[in-house]
């Protein structure tokens, strides 16, 4: 009998999506529903907070007054997104600490690209450029999501990357037609990150476990691949635009099809970062898992003030 | 150009530009998310008061130099600002607290300097104001929930009181300078800031029941450009691009 009802309630929820009707959080969803949700915005979630070292990385450095102020307000957008999202996260009933927990245990993943490092001033417009770029082609399909929550903060975190996208390629233009090391540092930022842009989009869709059900619940809404291939098609022009060369021998436009073909992306590197083997992966783990202890004083402080200061109320 | 007023206005522009170095350090490495965010916020208004004060001190400079200029390619001994803002960051409560004493005697300052007659200088003060309120609103929250937390985090924000106590004469600091901007308009009336600026400090150390340290020991001569050795690394990492790639835009 309790079956017979399961499986009603997956059939009407199955129709609700594909009547592109959002899913809220007080509805009824699959437990598979519900758990590859929180996977997946927590992993987002992560990213974004994870993200913040490799490019806070160069406050303290930045070249000039407005880099260093532009630079420190995309940093603080970035936790921002991070907290609209382990906020999404809770609307699904995880908890923020359980979720922060998992990625400093190894257990939830984020990001790969933020386990390179940023060797150069020219690597702020790299990231900005193709990470938030690739950012945007990744996220944009979410605001048509299925789950409301997580759709809607997608849509307020898509403005903010395409503003951090423009500042990062500003960045490139202006070292690409600056002076002859300016122009060498960007073409050295670009041929280190632009492999791992790539691979942001994850593996080819024939080894993506999660994509076909996750597209049947309008969770995704493209492929991993198709996602790539739009990245390529539109960062191609903008690197010939301002003169860079992209690190890709096979690298050819196709009249035929309108895309552009590019070469293996090195699959090998890509499961060795996401299985922690990348050059950052321990400090960013070590980094974030640092900042949580050392910060645990104050949070038990502020804990032991509010209650105290609601006792002496209520007294 | 009035030597003075140069002065004058690199003194509190320095004073945004050294702390909000400071504080952007610890940008992806708060105690808890909502305070990176916070701490940014705050750098940020930081860095935009230091643009709008030393793009002015250029501007009356007339030399034809810029504020990056000033911000990135003046040595040591040519920086103005207090030795309280240059400290290090320590924990989170040495941050909050070195943030406290600045921005109780920041607010003064600029409620008074609305009423410059320097207008580019009134007009920044005014924009100021507004972010150093809220920074002082933070800031004084956080030493009485810290003061008033647990037993640890007391005993940790009075020992940052304690080490930071000495930095504090230093706000008052007075010189030819200020006598010359008083007498010009420039600087009004600043003859109770260290009474007003107590009245905030006791009220707060009273909610965050903690105790003045009888230390008098006081230390002084940023004002002067002698500073700490703390200052030469903020500018080694702060000055790093524009002195290793002289002269190209960024
Ligand atoms: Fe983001
Ligand atoms: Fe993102
Ligand atoms: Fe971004």
């Amino acid at each position: 009998m309790k079956e017979v009802n399961i499986t009603e309630m997956e059939r009407k929820f199955q129709e609700k999506i594909d009547q592109d009707i959002k899913i809220e959080p007080k509805d009824w969803m699959p437990d598979d529903y519900r758990e590859t949700l929180i996977r997946q915005i927590s992993q987002h979630a992560h990213s974004e907070i994870v993200g913040m070292l490799p490019e806070g990385n160069w406050i303290t450095r930045a070249p000039n007054l407005r880099r260093k102020a532009v630079l420190l307000a995309k940093v603080q957008d970035e936790a921002g997104h991070g907290l609209y999202l382990y906020s999404a996260a809770e609307t699904l009933g995880a908890d923020r600490e359980e979720t922060i927990d998992d990625l400093h245990s190894g257990k939830a993943k984020y990001s790969s690209i933020f386990n390179y490092p940023t060797l150069t001033w020219a690597d702020m417009g790299a990231i900005g450029w193709l990470v938030d770029g690739a950012a945007i082609m990744n996220q944009v399909p979410i605001c048509r999501c299925s789950y409301g929550p997580y759709a809607r903060a997608m849509v307020r975190v898509c403005k903010e990357e395409s503003f951090h996208q423009r500042q990062g390629f500003e960045i490139m233009m202006t070292l690409a037609k600056g002076t002859p090391e300016q122009k060498a540092m960007a073409q050295d930022a670009l041929n280190r990150f632009w492999w791992p842009a790539l691979m942001m989009f994850g593996p080819s869709d024939g080894e993506s476990k999660h994509t076909a059900q996750s597209m049947k619940w309008k969770i995704k809404r493209s492929t991993n691949d198709e996602l790539r291939q739009q990245f390529v098609d539109v960062t191609v022009p903008q690197a010939e635009m301002i003169g860079l060369t992209l690190p890709d021998a096979d690298l050819k436009f196709n009249k035929a099809t309108g895309h552009y073909e590019f070469g293996e992306i090195n699959w090998a590197e890509f499961w060795e970062v996401v299985k922690g083997n990348g050059p950052c992966n321990k400090d960013r783990i070590d980094t974030r898992r640092k900042a949580k202890e050392e910060g645990l004083w104050v949070r038990e402080a502020a804990t032991a003030f509010a209650q105290k200061r609601a006792a002496r109320k209520s007294a | 150009m009035n030597q003075a007023q140069v002065e004058f206005v690199l003194r509190i522009a320095d004073d945004s530009l050294i702390l909000g170095h400071r504080l952007s350090e610890w940008c992806g490495h708060g105690p808890i998310l909502e305070e990176d965010i916070a701490m940014t916020n705050i750098a940020l208004d930081l860095i935009g008061q230091a643009t709008s004060l030393l793009n002015h001190a250029a501007a009356l400079q007339g030399e034809g130099k810029t504020g990056d200029d000033l911000a990135f390619l003046r040595f040591d001994r040519d920086y103005r600002n207090l030795l309280l803002v240059e400290q290090p960051n320590g924990d989170f409560g040495m941050t909050m607290m070195r943030q406290f004493l600045f921005d109780a005697y920041r607010t003064i300052l600029f409620e008074r300097l609305q009423a410059s007659s320097d207008e580019m200088i009134a007009a920044i003060a005014e924009k100021s104001l507004k972010e150093t309120k809220y920074h002082l609103k933070h800031s004084s929250e956080w030493v009485i929930r810290l003061g008033d937390g647990t037993e640890e985090s007391h005993a940790r924000i009075q020992e940052s009181l304690n080490t930071l106590w000495r930095y504090t004469n230093e706000l008052f600091y007075t010189d030819a300078v200020d006598e010359e901007m008083h007498r010009s308009g420039i600087l009004p009336d600043l003859s109770d800031l260290r009474e007003q600026w107590e009245d905030t400090v006791n009220r707060v150390f009273q909610e965050a029941t903690l105790s003045i340290p009888t230390n008098n020991w006081k230390q002084e001569g940023g004002r002067k450009g002698m500073h700490s050795e703390h200052l030469g690394y903020i500018l080694a990492e702060m000055q790093y691009m524009q002195r290793a790639y002289p002269n190209m835009e960024w």
